[in-house]
């Protein structure tokens, strides 16, 4: 790995392909090709010069642009096999059963492509390494070769050696009769079209628009913002995304706002059209909506208040949230994203005789939210509730179970007590079914008399600290696409040899046709020799262009 | 030589983040959906909740004494196997300084005193009924049960039903000494 010493004596980096300061081809290949790669202006790619440690042979191996675009492909084709179906999390169905949905919706290919792990791709492992992976190449390949062209672009001499120039694209050769008045002209005119021209004795060097050459990296810095933003993601305290669902009436404590609750005043829905279509309003099929909405109110604790202290909440506002207009609060949203109507909320039952049930001793109103142990009816009766279970879901130890906390399916076991029954008669009323008498006929029902019905509501709860972090990488994502796009670098380097000859050539990194707009003007105004783009004539111009891979935009 | 050995320690700084940040990412995604309790070693996030004879709880005014912490709902199967054996493991002691306070998930009052009834609960039941303690402490799946030390730190933390035996090495855990 030793330095190459050029003709001139300077002391070049293993692996540079143009002398750093008279630009001679270095490599035997770039001695023979009539037009040298002027891709990275010949510098040493880094990752080309040392493989002693394992450190470098990793760095070298993400340093590598094929590897890159391998990368690339490979990430590209993985994500887009996660669109072929719908990703986990946007199925319909509920979590347990979404392994089968896949096979019953999709068939084989659908069960298959849940048990590979495809369902939820972007969220496993070697999808995100992968993606990873490609940061990486991203970070090193940009290190490895726009740390060099910088420092090569900085440093540039005016003067070349004639083997470079006479290797460029462009070039021209010939005399001129009084070569001070020419390089002269050649800076005026080459001023005048915006060029920044630097002259060193005889020779001289133009250059405009050398930030084009800054384009790609400044797009890869663009992405690396964008990709540590999505990873912030994770990071707590930047993104929140929970969900409640909150029934009319209840006050809830906002999962992942910290000291906030908020309370469901009402929720409405309102469907086009004058007649309300229950059934179908009741399965959400059919019916047009209007408006899905809920009133809610805003409370905070106070400051160092502990949490389940509810005692002093301070009420900060009414809302009505609906479709895309969200409760705001300090960063956080609060979006109306499903409902449930009709829960059972009130249950009112008559007490009667059975012999003659239009005769009721009274009526019981049972607040599902807080049931009284015993309801006094006057009259000497009272109902007693000894238990209430919710979601009745059979007898365990001759003790009713309730499945869930939810009145789905409520119960109850009273003990009704009128004069002519003071000892009390026990019954078991389960919604919808006959009463169940444990300990003997009764005298006495409970009658179901109506019931009074809520609705709740399902918001989600979005914080995301994120998104001005990717619209900042986004912006210079584009501002790199945008430099590497539509400007380009543009030289001329002319140059007065000590017997008299001029010497002209020129290089653009792209759109050849600006530069010889400028070699046309720079040309006759200066009265140069004609120059000649020597991959014009030349059969290998095809060949030439075939060769060179990757982007010689760089 | 120098110029090298600098270029080597920043190749291996830059591997190293790269490395670090991806390992965190896929950690990070890996452990999102799974319902994590506070963590053991952390201190444990006071709260102050009401009892049904609406008497108030304050998880520090335990401070000095170990604390059983337990959330349960009636709906749990679970729970209720386990609310007879933790009863009795809280007679044995609570004169050694380990106190038990149990929690129930918003359900009503009505229900909650029925069981604490039919069980004869001893310890003091509370009723989260804004979910605020639940969400604070990130309860999933019920039973949970935490552990806390003297000095208010988890020490341990356990969900699914536990038999009398574990109740009462769990309580034997955060005795002071």
């Amino acid at each position: 790995m030793e330095n190459i010493i050029c003709a001139c004596g300077h002391s070049n980096p293993y692996g540079t392909k143009l002398c750093e300061k008279c630009g001679r081809p270095l490599t035997e290949e770039g001695k023979q090709t009539k037009v040298v790669d002027m891709r990275y202006d010949g510098t040493a790619i880094r990752s080309k010069t040392y493989n002693k440690t394992v450190i470098d042979k990793i760095w070298n191996f993400f340093s590598n642009v094929k590897v890159g675009i391998t990368l690339i492909i490979i990430t590209l084709v993985a994500a887009s096999i996660g669109t072929i179906l719908p990703q986990e999390m946007y199925v319909n169905a509920p979590e347990p059963s979404k392994a089968q949905y896949y096979e019953k919706v999709y068939g084989l290919f659908g069960k298959l492509y849940n048990n590979l792990g495809l369902s939820n791709l972007y969220s496993t492992w070697w999808f995100q390494i992968l993606v990873g992976m490609l940061a990486t190449s991203i970070i090193v390949a940009s290190l490895d070769r726009g740390l060099p062209l910088h420092k090569s672009l900085k440093n540039q001499r005016v003067k070349r050696h004639e083997s470079f120039m006479k290797r460029q694209r462009i070039v021209a050769e010939g005399q001129v009769p009084n070569p001070d008045e020419t390089l002269d002209k050649v800076e005026q005119k080459m001023t005048e079209l915006k060029y920044h021209v630097r002259r060193d004795g005889s020779a001289l060097l133009a250059e405009r628009g050398r930030f084009a050459r800054y384009g790609p990296y400044i797009n890869h810095v663009g992405l690396i913002i964008f990709l540590a933003g999505v990873m912030l993601r994770l990071v707590p305290g930047f993104y929140v995304d929970e969900t409640i669902w909150i029934r009319e009436g209840e006050t809830r404590a906002i999962p992942g706002m910290d000291g906030y609750f908020i309370k469901n005043n009402k929720f409405i829905l309102e469907t086009h059209g004058n007649k309300p279509q229950d059934e179908k309003m009741n399965q959400g099929v059919n019916a047009m909506a209007k408006n899905y909405q809920t009133d809610v109110t805003l409370y905070k604790q106070p400051d160092g208040a502990l949490p389940g202290d509810i005692d002093n909440l301070e009420k900060l506002r009414d809302y009505s949230i609906r479709v895309n207009h969200p409760l705001k609060e300090n960063g956080f949203a609060l979006y109306q994203m499903n409902y449930r109507l009709n829960e059972l909320r009130q249950m009112n039952f008559n007490l009667v005789n059975k012999a003659n049930e239009e005769d009721s001793l009274g009526q019981i109103q049972i607040d599902l939210t807080n049931p009284k142990k015993e309801y006094d009816l006057g009259n000497g009766s009272s109902v007693q509730i000894l238990v209430y279970t919710p979601d009745f879901a059979g007898f365990e130890n001759g003790e009713p179970q309730t499945k869930t906390s939810i009145p789905n399916n409520p119960a109850f076991i009273f003990k009704m007590k009128t004069p002519e029954t003071p000892k009390g008669e026990v019954s078991f009323v389960e919604i919808r079914k006959p009463p169940f008498e444990p300990l003997g006929e009764n005298k006495y029902r409970m009658k179901f008399a109506g019931a009074e019905m809520r609705n709740t509501s399902n918001f989600t709860i979005r914080k995301d600290s994120t998104i001005p972090i990717l619209f900042v990488g986004g912006i210079i994502f584009m501002i790199g696409v945008v430099i590497g796009s539509y400007w380009n670098h543009r030289r001329l380097w002319l140059q007065v040899e000590p017997d008299g000859r001029v010497l002209m050539a020129a290089h653009v990194n792209k759109n050849m046709y600006s530069m010889k707009k400028d070699l046309d003007t720079v040309t006759t105004f200066a009265d140069l020799p004609p120059y000649e783009d020597q991959l014009d004539k030349s059969e290998d111009v095809k060949k030439s262009t075939k060769e060179k891979e990757g982007d010689n935009t760089l | 030589m120098e110029k090298k050995k600098k270029r080597l320690v920043i190749r291996t700084i830059i591997l190293a983040v790269l490395v670090l940040a991806i390992g965190y990412t896929v950690y990070g995604t890996a452990t999102k959906d799974k319902v994590e309790l506070i963590a053991v070693g952390s201190q444990a996030p006071d709260f102050t909740l009401v009892d049904l004879n609406g008497e108030k709880h304050k998880l520090s005014d335990y401070k000095g004494q170990g604390v059983f912490l337990n959330f349960w709902g009636t709906f749990c199967p679970p729970c209720e196997k386990e609310m007879p054996a933790i009863n009795r493991q809280y007679q044995v002691y609570k004169d050694q300084g380990v106190q038990t306070l149990s929690v129930n998930i918003a359900q009503t009052d009505f229900e909650v005193q029925n069981f604490v009834d039919r069980h004869e609960l001893k310890f003091p039941v509370v009723i989260d009924k804004t979910k605020d303690v639940m969400t604070t402490y990130n309860v999933g799946n019920l039973p949970a049960t935490l552990l806390i030390d003297p000095d208010g730190k988890v020490v341990k933390i356990t969900t699914g039903e536990m038999t009398e035996e574990k109740i009462a090495s769990y309580m034997e855990l955060v005795k002071p000494k």
